[in-house]
């Protein structure tokens, strides 16, 4: 094993070199325990950021936390200085990689600042500034410092809606942002030498990446035609050196169903979630999975939320064309496993999936509007107004739970007749 | 009350909605695919396409149109949170 890279020399940080024209400038924060609120990490993590020399000039690609920004600066200055810097680089604008932003634009004035054209307003909020200088790109934009060039790549989503990745084309490097990091701190740098941290990996991709598979897919399009990389340099965790190509893969298999599905392309799946104290919102649950049965090519499921734990059911959501949640109202509200669920599903992608709740009531029977409007929170349609039934659902009403499922299971087939409806008669 | 027949197409829903009225507001209510995040023209979630009688949606604002620039919007998209109906016929669905 080669000797530890050197990370500062009599407290003073300096930069590490990862090939002759290319330098690590980041910072480590081993003490960090939660990111973001919604992460945990168990060493830390760093904030990469990176050098790169040409004949024709320098860049800065992402910066650092702003309480690492010394650190971020001394291991800068050790490599160059100020005025050769002629490109600043943000991969995305997320705080932890911009914290030392506007200082180093103070420091280096003359540099331009290379941004994605979807982070145009956001780096106005960012700067609280309204006048400042600056390129938006695109996939396929270059910038040249003589005998290196930057070229960029819109990886939206991935994970802010503004992430690119930039590639040094010379060194077939790739500066991946947040793609392919982790919350994983250890003063080896580099993959081939810091402790096993492929949990943090698949970690990181389940809590930030999973949400956007489909644009993890996309952007895998333009990433994996560079294949073979030398490196992977992401913004946090370790320094992909060797075989980066393995997370690339690895990326390809977390965006694919693992276990190919047995519904067919022409099949819809409508899952039915309840949960009920006296069996009255299950027998409602009953109904409306009967009459959905009676459409062809959807794929229904009956499920009682007491029996199992929530992750099963989230991947189940994910897969699924249609939702629907049937809840009792228990002193003014949906019922917790029910809010447990739905809190659940900010790790996967639910845009344009079916929702419609259900539920019986013995008072006020707000839930189900409740949770109505937090399926559309979710970014769900919610095309068929919710059925609440006071108490022990009569016959009729019974029937008209049939035909709730019935019409969820056709909207979600297309088979709705065409309905014209005036706006003074929509609930 | 002059009114507006907007159509969505996603879902075969057509609503006679008055002049003045979001899109968002008739289109949470009847279930369309059109999503929507910030709900006040800012993050470019709601992004429809018109697919019909684009002239007969207000025109949208200088802000609107910085949205749908920087989302790299395509021909006839708009901001379903911004654009209200005037009038006459309009089919849109999400993209």
């Amino acid at each position: 094993m080669s000797k530890p890279p050197v990370l500062s020399i009599d407290g003073v940080p300096q930069a590490v070199t990862l090939s002759e024209r290319v330098h690590w400038i980041g910072a480590l924060d081993p003490s960090l325990r939660t990111f973001d609120i919604i992460l945990k990490t168990a060493n830390g993590t760093s904030y990469n950021a990176y050098v790169v020399r040409g004949s024709e000039g320098v860049a800065v690609i992402d910066t650092v936390k702003e309480n690492f920004a010394d650190d971020f600066f001394a291991r800068l200055e050790s490599v160059a200085r100020y005025d050769e810097i002629k490109v600043i680089v943000l991969n995305h604008l997320e705080p932890d990689h911009t914290g030392a932003l506007p200082e180093l634009m103070r420091r280096a004035p003359q540099a331009q600042l290379y941004i994605s054209q979807k982070a145009q307003s956001m780096l106005k909020a960012l700067l609280k500034q309204d006048a400042f200088d600056f390129t938006p790109v695109f996939t396929g934009d270059n910038v040249s410092l003589g005998d290196r060039t930057l070229t960029f790549f819109h990886t939206p989503y991935l994970h802010w809606p503004d992430t690119q990745c930039t590639y040094l084309v010379e060194e077939k490097t790739l500066f991946s942002g947040d793609v392919f990091g982790c919350h994983f701190c250890d003063a080896r740098l580099f993959n081939d030498e810091v402790g096993d941290f492929r949990f943090s990996f698949e970690y990181y991709y389940a809590h930030i990446m999973r949400p956007f598979k489909e644009y993890v897919n996309r952007a895998l399009v333009l990433i994996e035609p560079l294949l073979p990389l030398n490196k992977i340099l992401p913004a946090h965790g370790p320094l992909l050196r060797d075989q980066p190509q393995r997370y690339v893969q690895r990326y390809r298999e977390l965006s694919t169903a693992a276990l190919q599905s047995e519904i067919s392309a022409g099949e819809k799946t409508l899952l039915i979630f309840y949960i009920s104290s006296y069996g009255n919102t299950r027998r409602m649950a009953e109904a409306i999975y009967e009459g959905a049965m009676a459409v062809e090519h959807v794929r229904v499921s009956l499920y009682d939320l007491e029996g199992s734990e929530i992750a099963p059911f989230v991947d189940l959501i994910e897969g699924a064309d249609g939702i629907l949640f049937g809840t009792p109202t228990i002193n003014g509200d949906a019922v917790k496993p029910v809010w447990d669920l739905l809190s659940s599903l900010a790790v996967i992608n639910l845009k344009s999936k079916l929702g419609g709740v259900f539920g019986s009531y013995g008072w006020t029977g707000e839930g189900v509007k409740m949770v109505e409007d937090r399926l559309r929170g979710l970014k769900l349609r919610v095309p068929i107004p919710g059925i609440r039934i006071k108490l022990i659902p009569t016959e009729e009403e019974i029937e008209i739970c049939r035909e709730f499922g019935h019409e969820m299971a056709q909207d979600l087939m297309g088979l709705r007749q065409p309905k014209v409806i005036d706006m003074a008669d929509l609930a | 009350m002059a009114k507006a027949s907007i159509t969505f197409e996603d879902i075969n829903v057509t609503v006679s909605a008055p002049a003045g009225t979001r899109v968002i507001e008739i289109s949470e209510k009847v279930g369309s695919g059109i999503t929507y995040g910030c709900r006040e023209g800012d993050c470019g979630t709601c992004i429809m396409k018109v697919t019909e009688g684009w002239n007969n949606l207000a025109e949208p604002s200088v802000l609107e149109d910085k949205v749908l620039r920087e989302n790299m919007a395509g021909k006839h998209n708009r901001l379903a949170c911004q654009a209200q109906v005037l009038g006459g016929t309009i089919k849109v669905r999400p993209v």
